[in-house]
């Protein structure tokens, strides 16, 4: 399935010094070097919280907030060769092998940006400096650590085969060399530090530690015999805290005026490596994540017997398919709650001229669940992530549009119908016959005949439109609208109708619901509720 | 000593678990913005309005209580909120000199405990001083017991007994210990040494300690606090106290013991601070406020003259449109009309009013009056369940089933559009089911609604119990606002409005962004 890369075969040009250059390890996702400068101003993207898109992100990136890797899941591409750049990076850390090298300097990183954030918050010149130091150090541990690991293990993927040419380039370099062996050092001579305080009055004094008896334990030794039963409202904990004040930082100042070497080689240190953290370095560690946060996510789904696939993609065809496809945040409610109802997976197929899934039948059906899946595939493909389906094959999209129902807001003052009709009318407006649209139980808010009027005037622009779309309705009118148009119903238990399958299958709508079997299921007939407040009543008396 | 303004003989307790209705409350009837306008900007108040607003009052007697207190209030603002700043200040300032490092030294939290007293010995000294100049003006029971309660407590006799043990307390002593370069080169393990002789000046003890165990003195370097550097006095304090432990603790109790009463007072007078900012910012916009008139559960009234939904206006520039309602005797109201007619504004104004009644404030209308309910339920249609455990009928039915589990006689339900997320036929019958039982039960009903076949059946019964109201729409199918009695109509306006919306162009700001858009 893997396109050929054209990055691989300009290797083979290595002496050309144009050609290292452009050979060069930049970034990790975007494989033409250039990443959209203003990733970080992406926002999310509309169809995210209908899609529930928002709740998969929200899961995958657990645990990662500090890399923000949000904006990476709102950048999708049409481009093919990066979706399968991608594609590649994936198998390969996908490889436990691979994949635990990467965690394991993700560790170290973040261990190091603690000491740099810590020198950040420091005023104190002295303190900053050794945490400085201590970011130094952890850096190049980590970089060392990453490059023998890498160099074991069996890479296929052009973007990590750059990375690790790039980290050998690295340490050929004397100053990396220096900066590392130094740092050892001034650890040491810091840790051998001790000295003695005397605080009289309003004057502390300092000097060079020489042993003499623990004075507080002697006093403790003298009052013990008073010690009660605790009397437990204050109690003392002098927990160690980073922070300074200025008084400590004055004693810390002749500190380092009673050890003047130690104090002057590191201030020394501090102002030679400054900039000792290399930009390429750090989005990698920052870019990585978002490989490793979808592989640990879509390895919880794998655990449970369900597939992943790297769907083939297409910016010109529309003939899509999937096997096997389930909604992600669906299945991670399912799995979170142990609940004991399998995750049920869906099939769908479009073909020559068919463009249109209209999706019909009873209420806790899947339909939703169906479109959003619909949506997800369609809008992972583009992120160059393995999707939710044994095997796949999707469209690269120009915009991908959802129409559900929004939830009413006090201080909009729009009418919910007029806010809709708004709505559909902004999406149709600019959608192009490369977009995807997504509907969802339209026309709710008004009556069965302007509910019908509304949705037939719709769709007929939709047909016109000639784009891939997915509706669901409760009209079955909508199903046979066209020829482009394709019907899918979620199917019930043949045998207990109140029992659904959460099937989707295509086959014409036959006009079932259950709406009022449900009340039942709720104990809210007229006789239940009834019983249910007097029994209510009953209680509250007793 | 309690302040007892929220209930008769009981503190407020905002550690109380909301009722379980609270969140539906919360997001159906808006209530976020009359939080919003209540705290005037204030976490706090907005979290003491929350708290007093949700938990219903059930009793006529409880309401009453608190609505004399609250008109006491708003005739004498500026003495209710110098009541609430000082206790404000109170407990700020207390925090203030709490600082960081108070519970890690003893010898601080001495130092702390006397400046808390002394803080607070002069607070009391002036809420006394209020008690004496502003207590006579005030009416209301809860009120005048405050006041009197003050001028017992805190006589004169006793707060100069206060300032004369603060007056007795001090420190001193020098402290000599050694410590590590830790982490971050922080000093760490810092341990008492012997002190030296405190006799002499500072430069002798100096001297002393200095060549106190070499034969040569040692290298040594001497820093001094400056005279009004007071946190480097705190810094030193802190340093000392390691091996002074267990001496603060009784002083700082007492402290503790004071400082709960300025919070309780705090958060009782916060309430009524906040029904001030609410008036202040209702009347400023030439709304109309009014206290209510509680009826008790015998009778079944519900009548009011200009009664409008408050969050609605505090989200706009101008005022709203009011409604009267004539409903006494009426278990059911059903309100049906034209999309965009304002039903469902006139139901929140409804539920507002009925919820702000019941904690004892002011209600947004001219005049207003209605039964007092067990409690208040509300019942709104919701977006897609994004927990996707159900579909929307489903997640309706659910809701409507927790709903059913607490209610009793006499409570209130207030419908919005529910049961519509099924076709018309389905939804109605549903519907019909749940409100006929609720009925039979002794529980009050509003309803608005679209299903035409759910409105047209109960106003075919002629029940001389149900009120039917309709959104007006004048021939030109302009929308008034106004809602009148009526029996229900056939259809909604739908057409009307894909004609007005697809004539026109798109406008830049309408949702033309509805979704994501791909990089090329």
């Amino acid at each position: 399935m893997t396109a050929p890369d054209p990055m691989t075969t300009k290797g083979a040009a290595d002496s050309e010094p144009a050609a290292i250059a452009a050979d060069r390890f930049e970034s990790i996702l975007f494989p033409n070097r250039q990443s959209p400068a203003e990733i970080d101003s992406l926002r999310q993207p509309e169809c995210f919280s209908d899609l529930n898109l928002d709740q998969v992100v929200e899961t995958a990136t657990a645990g990662r907030g500090e890399y923000t890797l949000q904006p990476f899941f709102f950048a999708t591409s049409r481009d093919p060769a990066t979706i399968y750049y991608r594609h590649d990076v994936f198998r390969d850390l996908d490889n436990p092998a691979a994949g635990n090298c990467v965690r394991v300097f993700a560790t170290a990183m973040q261990e190091l940006r603690g000491h740099l954030a810590q020198a950040g918050k420091h005023y104190y010149t002295l303190q900053k400096q050794r945490c400085f130091l201590d970011a130094v150090d952890v850096y190049c541990r980590a970089l060392r650590r990453l490059a023998d690991e890498l160099a074991t293990t069996a890479l296929q993927s052009e973007g990590l085969n750059r990375l690790r040419k790039y980290l050998a380039d690295t340490f050929a370099a004397r100053d990396f060399r220096d900066m590392e062996s130094e740092a050892g050092k001034l650890i040491d001579a810091l840790g051998q530090v001790r000295y003695a305080l005397l605080i009289d009055g309003k004057r502390i004094t300092v000097r060079r530690y020489e042993p003499e008896p623990d004075y507080g334990a002697d006093v403790l030794e003298t009052f013990e015999k008073f010690r009660q039963g605790s009397s437990k409202e204050y109690r003392f904990d002098f927990r160690f805290n980073a922070e300074m004040n200025h008084v400590e930082a004055a004693i810390l100042d002749r500190v380092a005026r009673l050890y003047p070497e130690v104090f002057s080689a590191l201030a020394d240190y501090c102002s030679h490596h400054a900039d000792f953290l290399d930009p390429v370095i750090a989005r990698f560690d920052r870019e990585v994540q978002f490989y490793l946060a979808w592989i640990e996510y879509a390895q919880r789904f794998k655990d449970e017997e369900l597939s992943f696939c790297y769907p083939a993609v297409s910016d010109q065809a529309r003939a899509v398919f999937a096997n096997e496809a389930f909604d992600l945040a669906l299945a991670e409610k399912l799995r979170v709650d142990k609940s004991s109802k399998a995750i049920v997976t869906n099939d769908f197929s479009l073909t020559g001229m068919e463009r249109i899934i209209v999706i019909t039948g009873p209420n806790q059906g899947g339909k939703t669940t169906f479109a959003r899946m619909f949506g997800q595939l369609h809008y992972l493909a583009s992120l160059g992530c393995p999707v939710p389906a044994k095997e796949a094959s999707l469209f690269l999209w120009d915009r991908l549009c959802t129409h559900f129902e929004k939830e009413e807001n006090v201080d909009d003052l729009t009418g919910k119908l007029e806010d809709e009709l708004l709505r559909i009318h902004g999406i149709l407006e600019s959608a192009t016959s490369d977009s995807i649209l997504i509907m969802n139980e339209s026309f709710l808010s008004t009556t069965l005949n302007d509910a019908l009027f509304l949705s037939r005037k719709v769709m007929e622009q939709i047909v016109k439109l000639d784009i891939l779309c997915v509706s669901v309705t409760f009209l079955d009118e909508l199903s046979s609208m066209s020829r482009s148009t394709v019907s899918m119903v979620a199917t019930v238990d043949p045998i207990v109708p109140s029992r659904r399958t959460f099937k989707v299958i295509r086959r014409p709508a036959d006009g079932l619901a259950y709406a009022v079997a449900i009340a039942e299921k709720y104990r809210l007939t007229h006789h239940d509720v009834k019983a249910r407040i007097s029994r209510n009543a009953g209680e509250g008396r007793a | 000593m309690k302040a007892f303004l929220m209930y008769v003989g009981r503190d407020f307790d905002p550690q109380e678990p909301l009722p379980a209705n609270a969140t539906d409350l919360m997001q159906d009837l808006g209530l976020e913005v009359i939080f919003g306008a209540m705290s005037g900007g204030d976490p706090f108040l907005q979290e003491v309005a929350k708290n007093a607003v949700l938990s219903s009052l059930a009793e006529q007697g409880e309401i009453l209580y608190r609505q004399q207190i609250l008109i006491d209030a708003m005739a004498n603002p500026e003495v209710v909120r110098g009541l609430y700043d000082l206790a404000v200040e109170a407990i700020e300032r207390e925090k203030h000199i709490w600082g960081w490092m108070t519970t890690r030294y003893p010898n601080e939290l001495l130092h702390r405990s006397v400046e808390v007293m002394e803080l607070f010995a002069d607070r009391l000294s002036r809420l006394r001083r209020i008690a004496d100049e502003h207590g006579p003006r005030f009416q209301s029971t809860g009120f005048c017991r405050f006041f009197a309660m003050l001028r017992t407590e805190l006589d004169d006799e006793y707060l100069r007994r206060v300032r004369d043990h603060l007056a007795r307390l001090a420190f001193r002593g020098g402290v000599l210990m050694s410590a590590d370069l830790g982490p971050e080169n922080k000093g760490v393990d810092y341990v008492l040494r012997k002190p030296p002789d405190a006799r002499g000046g500072w430069l002798a003890r100096l001297q002393e300690w200095v060549s106190h165990l070499g034969e040569e003195p040692q290298e040594a370097y001497t820093y001094e606090v400056a005279e009004r550097d007071e946190a480097g006095f705190n810094a030193l304090s802190e340093l000392k106290s390691e091996g002074i432990a267990p001496v603060a603790a009784a002083l700082a109790q007492s402290t503790d013991h004071i400082l709960s009463f300025f919070k309780m007072l705090r958060l009782e007078l916060a309430f009524y601070a906040g029904c001030l900012n609410l008036r202040d910012r209702l009347t400023a916009k030439g709304e109309p406020i009014c206290i209510p008139k509680p009826a008790n559960l015998g009778e079944t009234v519900l009548s009011g003259r200009g009664l409008y939904d408050p969050a609605l206006s505090l989200s706009m520039e101008s005022r709203v449109v009011p409604n009267d309602v004539d409903a006494n005797g009426k278990e059911l109201v059903i309100i049906t009309g034209a999309n965009r007619g304002g039903k469902s504004t006139l139901l929140r104004g409804l539920g507002l009013a009925q919820l702000m009644m019941q904690c004892g404030m002011f209600v947004p209308a001219e005049s207003f009056r209605a039964t007092v309910c067990s409690a208040l339920f509300t019942h709104f249609k919701r977006e897609e369940d994004s927990g996707m455990k159900s579909g929307k009928l489903d997640e309706e039915l659910a809701r409507m089933s927790a709903i059913v589990d607490r209610l009793t006689p006499h409570c209130l339900v207030v419908l919005n559009e529910s049961f519509a997320s099924t076709n018309e036929r389905e939804g109605s019958e549903i519907g019909r089911q749940i409100v006929r039982a609720l009925l039979a039960s002794q529980i009050r009903v509003y309803y608005v609604t679209h299903m035409y076949d759910l409105a047209r059946g109960f106003f075919a019964e002629c029940l001389s119990s149900a009120l039917f109201l309709r959104a007006e729409r004048l021939a030109d199918g302009e929308r008034t606002f106004r809602l009148t009695e009526g029996e229900p109509l056939p259809t909604s306006f739908g057409e009307d409005l894909y004609r007005l919306v697809f004539a026109q162009p798109t406008q830049a700001a309408t949702p033309a962004s509805s979704g994501a858009t791909s990089a090329t």
